[in-house]
């Protein structure tokens, strides 16, 4: 999934996994709240300075924002319509409203630019020390052990799903829009539910046999370097300067 | 052996799942240090079942558990249990939950309050010595069904207990990763009890084979080493000669 990207050698990826993860953090807070084109602009251009510096390769970076931007074109097939305000022209008997354009604008914008952040930070960082990075931020226990545990099963409910499908394939299956093809999809959702509840069961006795007691360990040590203070330094001078400008209306 | 020997003493254990049938009626078992045993059974016949009741993983509805001498009743007694006593589970995918396998190799180490430089060379000298070096930056769930079996070994070898409990630990592997684990097994010096539905396997690493039928533990079985000069279908099962 993403190690084959966290693997790589830039300077963003030997950054301490903490600066990332506040930087990010405070970075996607001014802008959602951002309304302003020109800093919305600013934040994606950073997004795209942070993606380049983390040198994650194009095909991977496309194939990422395709999901979001699969939902943010369904946003934009409804919000100029819906949106009220001042008529920009007609398709057929519809009002495209110019308020409702521009809100599209500023959806799309927002989402690209955290998207991008976030898989900077994501493709630059091992799950695993984001974890701790997470732990030591004294973010609560139960968020990063759900966090990782999600991570670490995903791929062993999806197997299970490859095979009960495959299971169903082979003694003839063929999704058709009837009662016996919900139900079939009904008893594959149930039983991988219970499947997945039925293996957390036997995780978790396997820790506690190796005596887990609610913490999790990290074999790397986390500490600030001269690169991670100006990183953090620069990024937060960054964010500051869009805060100023949206707010203070400087520009 | 005397009393300072024995190192698991179950007796009259009665266990049985939420509105189901007795699973374990009344069975007797005792380790003594230094037994190498084989458990044989059916499918559902509570071998798997026996083992979590050892580690307290689920609690039995009758019956005395003493390892060590000391009885063992309520979570906090396993957790003692847990540190000398080492499970390999059926699935590997449960045992193996970090994403790389240092890190879930060191996890019982760390547990078990050692540093972390500590846990980092028990962890590479024992993967090294299951013939993993190497092994310490791939990713657990990417690793083929064998060395998933011989990396859950690692991580349970590494909290360096003193008994083994290992349960089917030859289902789905090969014969060279099988000879692996056979040449592992019969270097450790080690107590441990196997479950296993191969029988020449139990054979050749246990000096004795226990069978489990209706809950209890038929202690009839010793292992005794036969040449065989002859082929026949299924010539690989146990069987007699006249």
């Amino acid at each position: 999934m993403f190690e084959e990207l966290t693997n790589g050698d830039s300077f963003i990826h030997g950054l301490d996994p903490r600066g990332k993860l506040i930087v990010v953090f405070l970075f996607s807070i001014v802008v959602a709240a951002a309304n302003r084109f020109q800093v919305l602009l600013g934040s994606l251009a950073i997004g795209l300075l942070i993606v380049l510096a983390a040198k994650v390769p194009a095909r991977e970076l496309i194939k990422r924002l395709i999901p979001v931007n699969m939902l943010i074109l369904f946003l934009w097939l409804f919000l100029p319509f819906t949106f009220g305000g001042e008529p920009l022209f007609f398709m057929g008997s519809l009002a495209v409203t110019r308020e409702g354009v521009f809100y599209a604008t500023r959806i799309s914008i927002k989402s690209n630019a955290m998207m991008l952040m976030l898989i900077a930070l994501v493709a630059s960082t091992p799950i695993f020390s984001m974890g701790h990075a997470m732990h030591q931020l004294k973010i609560p226990k139960n968020i990063v052990h759900l966090f990782f545990f999600t991570y670490r099963y995903i791929h062993a409910i999806y197997r299970e799903y490859l095979r009960l499908k495959n299971s169903i394939k082979i003694r003839g299956f063929i999704p058709k829009t009837d009662l016996h093809t919900y139900k079939t999809f009904a008893y594959m959702v149930g039983m991988l539910l219970v499947r997945s509840f039925d293996r957390a069961h036997r995780v978790h006795n396997a820790m506690l046999c190796r005596g887990f007691k609610g913490d999790l360990y990290s074999l790397k040590k986390f500490s600030f370097k001269t690169n991670d203070i100006v990183s953090i330094i620069f990024m937060m001078a960054m964010i500051v300067i869009m805060g100023v400008m949206e707010w203070a209306r400087i520009i | 052996m005397g009393p300072n020997h024995l190192i698991l003493n179950l007796e009259d254990i009665c266990f049985n799942y939420t509105g189901g049938p007795k699973v374990l009626a009344d069975l007797d078992l005792q380790l003594f240090k230094g037994d190498r045993i084989g458990l044989m059974g059916p499918n559902g016949s509570g071998k798997t079942t026996l083992f979590q009741i050892i580690m307290g993983l689920l609690k039995p509805s009758s019956g005395s558990i003493e390892i060590y001498n000391t009885p063992c009743k309520t979570e906090k007694d396993f957790i003692d249990v847990r540190k000398k006593i080492g499970l390999l589970f059926q699935d590997a995918d449960d045992q193996l939950f970090s994403p790389t396998v240092l890190e879930d190799v060191a996890f019982g180490p760390l547990n078990l309050g050692k540093s972390r430089d500590e846990a980092m060379e028990i962890s590479l000298n024992t993967l090294n010595f299951l013939g993993l070096s190497g092994f310490e930056d791939r990713i657990t769930y990417k690793l083929s069904g064998g060395e998933k079996k011989l990396v859950s070994l690692a991580t349970v070898l590494a909290m360096e207990p003193e008994v083994l409990l290992l349960d089917e630990p030859t289902s789905g592997l090969d014969e060279k990763t099988k000879i692996t684990l056979k040449n592992v097994l019969s270097g450790l010096d080690l107590s441990y009890l196997i479950i296993s539905h191969e029988i020449d396997f139990l054979s050749e690493i246990t000096d004795h084979i226990y069978t489990m039928e209706n809950g209890k533990i038929l202690f009839d079985q010793e292992v005794h080493a036969h040449q065989h000069v002859h082929a026949h279908p299924h010539g690989a099962y146990k069987h007699k000669h006249d």
